[in-house]
């Protein structure tokens, strides 16, 4: 039993790495969408939250000796995940799931947003996924929007009973939604032109769903694994303990 | 016996990806970025730009993705080895 865990993660990452058909981009919004303005907005919006992530990594780490290692590898499966596209038969295309419900889980929200912002950054310069005009937006959506959902839901279905893998997965499942619904409300506010923001909204969301619903069950069940194995070896490094909320 | 139900859904979902996935997609298998995000930014006048730096197309994009995807690999490894240390094996005496 105690060697489940392995067993699970190295098949699921060969699996993941078998079905990786090359390089896409998906949630990512690419270079050059988004008008100047609302490229800019974004940008603004989402410095706060990446100073508050620098402010809580220099702090945490003075107290942490584990933190900036646990960082690094959450920051490393981030990247990873967050640019590896992944067949989904159901809909016929490639998307790939965003890891930032997990890293919320393990490291918390603040430092989420601050892996993901790196990740972002790279992914942008070096392999064209994303953009460097559209950072602002994506670190919103997939850092912002991602880690505080996570992190909620983790620790509101803690409060209400359920269990810490129910509550992984649902973390895992819903950060992923969250992030994509983040991503149709960016393209919504900057391409509905005269047209009704709701209607562009719901359109950009719905055409996301035969995509992301696979693939939010694929990130729950990622989220499970990944605080299982936390919580098996070194349950201290965990920022949201397994003990939290249900008896 | 819980291993090897997770071990075969897992080959069961890469099955019925590698059988009807090609059906599906009828052997093509765009981007969400494709399929979603560039449809609406091109209805909308807006269609994406070419990237600031830009690599060139087909196998070096492919290049840059393995490498990419290797250090993102090494890095990970090597602080879970840091973090969680060697796996501890009993040993049996001879």
């Amino acid at each position: 039993m105690e060697r489940l865990p392995r067993v699970w993660f190295v098949t699921l990452a060969f699996a993941l790495l078998a079905l990786s058909s090359g390089p896409v981009h998906a949630m990512h919004i690419s270079e050059g969408i988004l008008p100047v303005q609302w490229a800019f907005l974004w940008f603004v919006l989402a410095a706060p939250f990446v100073i508050w992530g620098l402010r809580n990594l220099r702090i945490r780490s003075k107290e942490e000796p584990h933190l900036k290692a646990m960082v690094g590898l959450v920051g490393a499966a981030v990247f990873v995940i967050s640019c590896m596209p992944v067949p989904v038969p159901t809909a016929g295309t490639c998307s790939h799931p965003c890891g930032t419900g997990m890293a919320a889980i393990l490291i918390g929200p603040t430092l989420t947003i601050v892996v993901t912002s790196v990740a972002l950054l790279l992914q942008a310069l070096f392999l064209a996924h994303g953009g460097l005009t559209t950072l602002g937006a994506n670190i919103l959506s997939m850092g912002v929007i991602g880690a505080f959902t996570g992190y909620g839901v983790f620790v509101l279905a803690r409060r209400f009973g359920a269990s810490w893998a129910v509550a992984a997965f649902m973390a895992g499942l819903l950060s992923d939604w969250a992030v994509y619904a983040g991503t149709s409300f960016f393209l919504a506010t900057a391409l509905h032109g005269d047209g009704s923001f709701v209607t562009m909204f719901l359109a950009i969301g719905l055409a996301f769903v035969p995509t992301q619903v696979p693939l939010g069950v694929l990130e729950g069940f990622l989220c499970v694994g990944a605080y299982r194995l936390v919580h098996n070896r070194h349950p201290e490094f965990l920022v949201t303990p397994a003990k939290w909320g249900a008896a | 016996m819980r291993k090897f139900v997770i071990v075969g859904g897992l080959l069961f979902a890469l099955g019925l990806v590698v059988l009807v996935g090609p059906v599906a997609a009828e052997g093509n298998w765009p981007g969400v970025d494709d399929a979603v995000v560039k449809k609406f930014a091109e209805n909308a006048g807006r269609p994406p730009s070419e990237p600031f730096l830009n690599f060139g197309e087909g196998d070096i994009q492919l290049f840059f993705f393995l490498i990419a995807g290797s250090v993102g690999g090494f890095v990970a490894g090597y602080y879970y080895r840091d973090l969680f240390g060697p796996r501890t094996s009993k040993v049996k005496n001879p």
